[in-house]
């Protein structure tokens, strides 16, 4: 890293700081640390996609071939956590690290130690995580929800994956920590909460809403803990707990967890679509608000996931109505892009074709939620592969779709140079076939009975499976050609002009030279 | 793609006709609506035929949800790729500056609740009714194991039966050493067996983890909580073998604990019962000595 990352910010004149490895280790940048959060989400992405392509290749055809039903159930855990915790989150970590402050005119985050130390943590929490699978009994195979009382019989896995989540926790909220008060404390003056670039809403809101949540799952992992090993009966109805009230805590912590890995993107989008379309966002105010209304429904709707666990009608009928009220405000943010693009003067560059992309796949998945908020309809489709695909098109055609498009966005600040755009766009259009390809299929299987997390399946569901299974690793190889799209970037990409997008506004493109100097916005600039 | 021949839905194809459409006119009066719904009953694109009342509200609500969907889709990217095809700057097309309209921010949020509501009213009948346990003519107690289902009648015809129904894939078929049958994972030892039109009611609980009773053409889920005890109910409209799977992950065989539902006319049934009167101790017995 620090041989492909040492040419591109060599030349400051004021960047004093050691060389080699404890440049790494020591630096309290948030340039450096952005870098470090990039490179670590991009290393977990891999990892928990080559979990991902193992519970394909078992799924190419029905039978028993490559994984062991015990080992498909700790990759579907193992891929679930390692995408979740260490490729979304620390990615969207990154980005805040990199662009919070060039965007806002601040110096670096506020509490730049504890930014390296929230960075630090994370390798620590994915060695737990993957090297669980090297102890006796295997990693973690209850899925990447735990629910007791399966995850009280598994073995010292488990309790690896419990402290990693412990750790994972303690990094987000220090991260978000210093990013709230980064946001709250150190913009331009002139930058005015209703004049910040909607990236920096967008993680504000997120920020708040992980400092609310991550406790409550350091609380409930923590539970999980103690009934293993200490005696207590929380999850246990034996001793006067309930397998239920887990699944409470854990979804009032991970619904909520959605929306920390989906409104980031919704930022990041809202950057690239008014650049390419030449055109200001349409409906800032709205969308500002829209993001916080997102928020904070996003907490009053858990029990959609255990409709099935059963439940008051009322709880139900109250759980329904407030999941589908997201609607209303995630349609207004998808509307007032429509209209941002509206008579824009757009250009197709990768981050505009990501940026569309990213909509036109994360309506789809914004349907099939609504679908999936049904009452009666979830009844049928929960725990099949129809909420795969759901999830899949939120998480991967959503997170990961505007991830990239914000990569390609500001590759040209970072490192100074020009990525190859014809690339680009065949990462793109690859992606996006072999994506749909992977799970649009999975729409019908869930549909036509195909329960989740199952190594092996009737063969009515083989065709479907066989296609899926091929998309999969299509979408998997077409990962490398970002890899190496970068890494030609880095090393070698045509030098880059101050602003390369002519219709970019934002205070990185506006007031730093290409690549952004190693310290930025020493003297803060005035915004009008 | 020749090798999908969905059980349950080949079991029900002949008896498409007569309920293929009545509900779903009476809900949407839309003949376009009715022609697709019939298309895709026993498809293996959609839901199965459903077989009770709840299902078929299911299936009808998912197909209105579809066209919905569709509406607002074609709707909200027929304008994006409108633009996106004309308003390009490679066309010479200069860029509006117009960035903001309170009034058309709350035309585009007011109509999207609109619509959630029409969703939202025969949803909440539905809920309504599948909460409905009361009254059941027989109770049916079933309880996860890892990784099986026992079964004991409680109550109605057939009082005091009691059984566990296992897979009876074999262990060669898994592994690829056998032919797969057109029920493979699917079939069980012993099924739970109903009569058809009587309302049944389904108690459950689990013995060890967390798992999930379904049966989708009988559009009935729902988990089996070690420790406290669930219900739900279904009415089968026809008789007929309805297979369904654990749906929450219990462990290694999770996989492979099928469910299987036969529903038989009321005298068939009563002849299952009568069957049942000496082999039912016997299998209690059996399980007692396990």
């Amino acid at each position: 890293m620090a041989a492909v990352h040492g040419d591109a910010h060599g030349h400051g004149h004021d960047d004093h700081h050691p060389s080699g490895i404890m440049r790494w280790i020591t630096t309290t940048n948030h340039k450096d640390i952005g870098t470090m959060y990039l490179w670590f989400s991009f290393a977990m992405f891999l990892t928990g996609g080559t979990l991902a392509l193992g519970i394909r290749a078992e799924l190419f055809q029905p039978g028993i071939q490559i994984l062991q039903p015990e080992l498909f159930n700790q990759f579907t855990t193992l891929h679930g956590l390692i995408m979740v915790f260490g490729a979304i989150m620390p990615a969207f970590v990154g980005f805040a690290n990199w662009q919070v402050p060039l965007m806002i005119g601040a110096p670096d985050m506020a509490f730049a130690r504890m930014n390296n130390w929230s960075f630090w943590l994370l390798p620590v929490a994915a060695t737990l995580l993957v090297s669980s699978f090297f102890v006796p009994g295997g990693a973690a195979a209850g899925g990447w929800t735990f629910y007791p009382p399966l995850s009280t019989q598994g073995g010292l896995g488990v309790d690896l994956m419990i402290f990693a989540v412990h750790i994972l926790g303690a990094s987000s909220i220090m991260g978000s920590i210093n990013i709230i008060t980064t946001i709250l404390n150190m913009r331009a003056p002139g930058m005015t909460l209703m004049k910040m670039p909607m990236f920096v809403w967008t993680w504000l809101i997120t920020a708040y809403l992980l400092v609310l949540v991550m406790p409550v799952l350091a609380g409930v992992v923590t539970m999980l803990l103690t009934d293993r090993h200490f005696g207590t009966s929380f999850f246990n109805a034996a001793g006067g707990g309930d397998p239920v009230m887990f699944q409470h805590i854990f979804w009032f912590f991970g619904h909520p967890e959605v929306y920390i890995m989906i409104l980031p993107s919704f930022g990041i989008v809202s950057e690239v679509i008014p650049t390419f379309s030449r055109k200001p966002l349409f409906g800032y105010a709205s969308m500002v608000y829209a993001t916080a209304s997102i928020a904070i429904l996003s907490c009053v709707v858990w029990a959609h996931h255990m409709f099935t666990a059963g439940m008051p009608t009322v709880g139900q009928l109250f759980f329904m109505y407030a999941t589908m009220l997201i609607a209303v405000p995630t349609g207004v943010k998808v509307f007032n892009w429509t209209a941002t693009m509206w008579q824009g003067s757009m250009s197709f560059e990768t981050p505009m074709l990501f940026a569309i992309g990213f909509i036109f796949l994360f309506v789809i998945g914004g349907f099939s939620g609504v679908i999936c908020a049904i009452v009666p309809i979830d009844i049928q489709v929960q725990d099949t592969y129809y909420v795969i695909a759901h999830f899949h098109y939120v998480l991967v055609s959503g997170s990961l779709f505007a991830l990239f498009a914000g990569a390609y966005y500001w590759i040209p600040k970072w490192t100074g140079r020009m990525y190859n755009e014809t690339l680009g766009k065949w990462h793109f259009w690859l992606s996006m076939f072999f994506f749909n390809l992977t799970f649009f299929v999975q729409h019908f299987l869930g549909l036509a009975g195909m329960p989740r997390r199952i190594p092996d399946y009737n063969l009515q569901f083989a065709d479907f499976n066989m296609v899926s299974s091929i998309g999969a690793f299509g979408f998997g190889l077409t990962q490398l050609l970002f890899l190496y799209v970068m890494i030609s970037c880095i090393r070698s990409g045509e030098k880059a002009p101050q602003n390369p997008w002519d219709g970019a506004t934002t205070l990185e493109w506006t007031h730093l030279p290409t690549p952004a100097p190693y310290h930025s916005f020493e003297k803060p600039p005035v915004v009008k | 793609m020749t090798l999908v021949i969905p059980g349950i839905c080949k079991i029900s194809n002949h008896v498409g006709g007569n309920m293929r459409s009545k509900s779903v006119v009476t809900l949407a009066g839309v003949s376009a609506l009715a022609l697709y719904s019939s298309m895709a009953l026993g498809s293996k694109y959609n839901l199965p035929e459903p077989q009770s009342v709840i299902a078929k509200d299911i299936y009808d609500q998912h197909i209105i949800l579809m066209w919905i969907c569709l509406v607002i889709f074609i709707g909200v990217f027929g304008v994006m790729f409108y633009s996106v095809l004309k308003h390009r700057k490679s066309l010479g097309y200069k860029a509006a500056n117009f960035h903001h309209s309170t009034a058309v921010e709350i035309i585009w949020t007011v109509i999207p609740c609109l619509i959630l509501v029409v969703m939202a009213w025969p949803a909440t009948k539905t809920v309504i009714a599948m909460k409905d346990t009361s009254s059941p003519d027989m109770t049916i107690k079933a309880t996860g194991y890892q990784w099986m289902w026992g079964y004991d009648y409680l109550q109605g015809e057939g009082e005091g039966i009691s059984f566990f129904s296992k897979l009876s894939t074999t262990r060669a078929q898994i592994e690829n050493k056998a032919p797969k049958g057109e029920n493979y994972l699917l079939e069980v030892d012993n099924r739970v067996v109903v009569p058809v039109g009587k309302k049944v009611r389904i108690i459950l609980t689990a013995n060890d983890v967390l798992h999930a009773w379904w049966v989708p053409a009988l559009g009935i889920k729902q988990d089996a909580i070690p420790g406290f005890i669930r219900d739900t109910w279904f009415k089968a409209d026809k008789p007929g073998i309805y297979r369904g799977q654990c749906a929450e992950l219990c462990g290694k065989d999770h996989g492979f604990m099928p469910i299987v539902v036969e529903v038989l006319e009321a005298a068939e049934y009563t002849k299952w019962v009568a069957a049942q009167g000496t082999s039912a101790v016997k299998t209690s017995m059996h399980v007692e000595n396990k």
